[in-house]
């Protein structure tokens, strides 16, 4: 074996061991189950069939799954349309400003991803700040029901992912070279025009690795649609947690995540699949 | 070279640009004329790139004007200036083939698309880079992506191109190369150039006309010709090639020097230590002195440090008295076979009254 290549072995040891023992093995026993029965007091009959897919196929489950990815969409949509200018800001800041900007950014990990969601559920409950606030400045007569519904969900996974989406589309930003924006202008492109013909082309990388990044965390997330839902919004994740924790039934829960590790797997690679096609074919042909 | 009476293009007047407490262009006034390729020269810092983007309108002035014949320019945003430049980054849109990147500019301004394809099959034609049309920029050579910037902004029509470095980050050979490229092509395209560069040579090369800038301030315009065998101070004298500074006293309409008296052009300020400037091609080597009633020729006499070969001439390193750095005599092959020069000899150098300047040391 050559020196490097051994080298490199030695090098992803302990990464790929790690990956091997709490990532691979746990999906590997899960596609596993997902191919039995249920035992009749929980656990698993390990009498083999394709039931458990017909199963998740029925109309119930796929609507779960599409409204998942609905929420999952929606927080994508407004994390990105929030995320974006944010990001375009902290990089064309002054290098002094940007750092604060950033540690405003990631301020909120700071603190406990459960104790920042019940923070929400303080601010957006009937007697909550929200409804207070506007209750006292006489925008409303009524409080809102802001809480346990859909907007709520999504305004929870909105700002639990958002700062992965500023760094994301920061990171991409602030690789642009300033000259290329000035080239544009310089060519009797209006402002508007140099940012749709070529800061977001430019950019496009960043925002995709952004939005995969909220939509997996998203369509997979069971924490906030219960919390924030109330038990109203169910998502995938929650179906999974109730099969596993409640019903018992493991090949199917098993079944429901081989399906959302298969959404995922999808987007991932759509993602990657993007940015290859921004930069690989950029590098690619030198030769 | 070009007739001085064309008219003005650009006039820029009284333009100064502060940051902070620094003045980077300090009240700077020039007249850019009609197809003329003009150049802005000075080292790292003297203002000169600040300057083409106040002309480009990137910069804002803080005090003067940008005219673009005869209409004040100052308030437009770069994008409604009939003016375009090449980004010292070349700047090309990466995600863009050189076709689009070339046809970018007049997509933006509404041309329709059949004199839009007319008009950059043309520019490509004339930049050789018809064969490249659909690559991306990265995957062109450095000399390649010059070109499509140059295409890009010609592609528009400006009524001015300003160059920011053009060819800083080329090689030297394909630099030398393209300082005449370039000038044949401001010929056919009869465009006014303003190149900003730090390389006189370059300058020299390429400019009918050239400034040379120094904190902000100009410090003399003209052709490359005037500057290198007139320049207006010691600062010119110094930046474009090489100059042999001797120190002396003002006496007699000339420059008493280690006892001998050096005559030239120019005028010497009183007030001001006065010097005499020669360049080191001006200069010869001979043995004796010239009889005492040469007029014509000045000399001073010294000894021979070392001597450099560089193949086609040979730089002699003389220690004379009055100067302030060894004085660098360049000998013709011809002029080094003549005499027996080597270390550590006495000899006189002499030149021309006509080949001195006489100036202010500022």
């Amino acid at each position: 074996m050559p020196r490097s290549l051994l080298r490199d072995w030695i090098l992803l040891g302990p990464g790929l061991t790690w990956l091997a023992l709490l990532l691979v093995a746990p999906c590997a026993i899960v596609f596993f189950f997902a191919f039995f029965e249920r035992g009749v007091y929980g656990g698993v009959d390990y009498v083999f069939g394709f039931d458990n897919f017909g199963r998740a196929f029925d109309p119930l489950y796929l609507s779960i799954f599409l409204k998942s990815a609905k929420i999952a969409g929606l927080a994508t949509l407004v994390a990105l349309l929030i995320g974006y200018p944010a990001a375009y800001a902290i990089a064309r800041a002054a290098p002094r400003r940007q750092t604060v900007f950033l540690v405003l950014v990631m301020l909120p990990f700071w603190s406990n991803y459960l104790i920042r969601t019940y923070a929400w559920i303080v601010l957006l409950n009937r007697e909550g700040l929200i409804n207070q606030a506007l209750t006292a400045l006489g925008l409303i007569n009524e409080p809102l029901s802001l809480l346990y519904n859909e907007f709520a969900v999504v305004t929870g996974l909105v700002y639990n992912y958002l700062p992965f989406v500023i760094l994301a589309i920061f990171a991409s930003i602030s690789r642009l070279n300033p000259e290329t924006l000035e080239a544009s202008e310089d060519l009797g492109a209006s402002s508007v025009r140099t940012f749709f013909r070529v800061t977001l082309p430019l950019t496009i990388p960043g925002v995709a690795a952004g939005a995969v990044f909220v939509f997996v965390l998203s369509i997979g997330n069971f924490i906030t649609p219960d919390l924030l839902g109330g038990g109203r919004i169910q998502m995938v994740g929650n179906i999974i947690y109730d099969q596993f924790l409640t019903a018992r039934d493991w090949p199917f829960g098993a079944t429901l995540s081989m399906m959302l590790i298969g959404v995922m797997m999808i987007l991932l690679f759509t993602q990657a699949m993007v940015v290859r096609r921004m930069q690989g074919d950029r590098e690619g042909a030198h030769a | 070279m070009k007739d001085k009476a064309e008219r003005t293009v650009i006039a820029i007047e009284r333009v100064t640009k502060r940051y902070g407490a620094l003045k980077a262009v300090d009240a700077v006034s020039l007249d850019l004329a009609e197809g003329e390729f003009f150049a802005l020269l000075g080292p790292s810092g003297c203002g000169k790139t600040t300057l083409l983007r106040a002309v480009a309108g990137f910069v804002r002035p803080d005090e003067g004007r940008v005219l673009l014949d005869g209409r004040d320019m100052t308030p437009l945003r770069p994008n409604k200036r009939p003016i375009n430049m090449m980004f010292q980054s070349y700047a090309l849109f990466p995600h863009m083939s050189v076709a689009a990147n070339v046809a970018y500019g007049l997509e933006v301004e509404g041309v329709d698309r059949r004199e839009t394809q007319r008009r950059v099959g043309e520019i490509l034609e004339m930049t050789h880079l018809s064969d490249f049309a659909s690559r991306k920029p990265d995957q062109l050579s450095g000399g390649q992506r010059q070109r499509v910037a140059l295409a890009r902004a010609l592609v528009k029509r400006p009524r001015v191109l300003l160059l920011d470095e053009p060819l800083a980050a080329l090689d030297k050979k394909l630099r030398e190369q393209m300082q005449l490229e370039l000038k044949r092509m401001q010929e056919e395209v009869g465009v006014t150039f303003v190149v900003v560069t730090h390389d006189q040579e370059e300058a020299l090369v390429m400019a009918d006309r050239m400034a040379v800038l120094r904190d902000g301030v100009v410090q003399q315009v003209g052709a490359p010709r005037t500057l290198y065998e007139r320049p207006a101070n010691r600062f010119v004298a110094g930046f474009i090639g090489k100059m042999n500074v001797f120190r002396g006293e003002a006496a007699d309409g000339g420059l008493r020097v280690s006892g001998r008296l050096i005559r030239g052009d120019g005028d010497l300020a009183p007030a001001a230590r006065p010097i005499a400037a020669v360049r080191p091609e001006r200069l010869r080597l001979v043995d004796a002195p010239p009889a005492d009633g040469d007029d014509a020729e000045n000399a001073l006499p010294g000894r021979i440090l070392d001597i450099a070969y560089h193949g086609q001439d040979m730089n002699v390193r003389l220690s004379v008295e009055a100067a302030e750095d060894p004085v660098i005599v360049r000998l013709t092959a011809d002029a080094a076979e003549a005499g027996d020069w080597s270390p550590g000899r006495e000899v006189w150098c002499c030149w021309r009254r006509e080949h001195t300047r006489l100036l202010a040391d500022g």
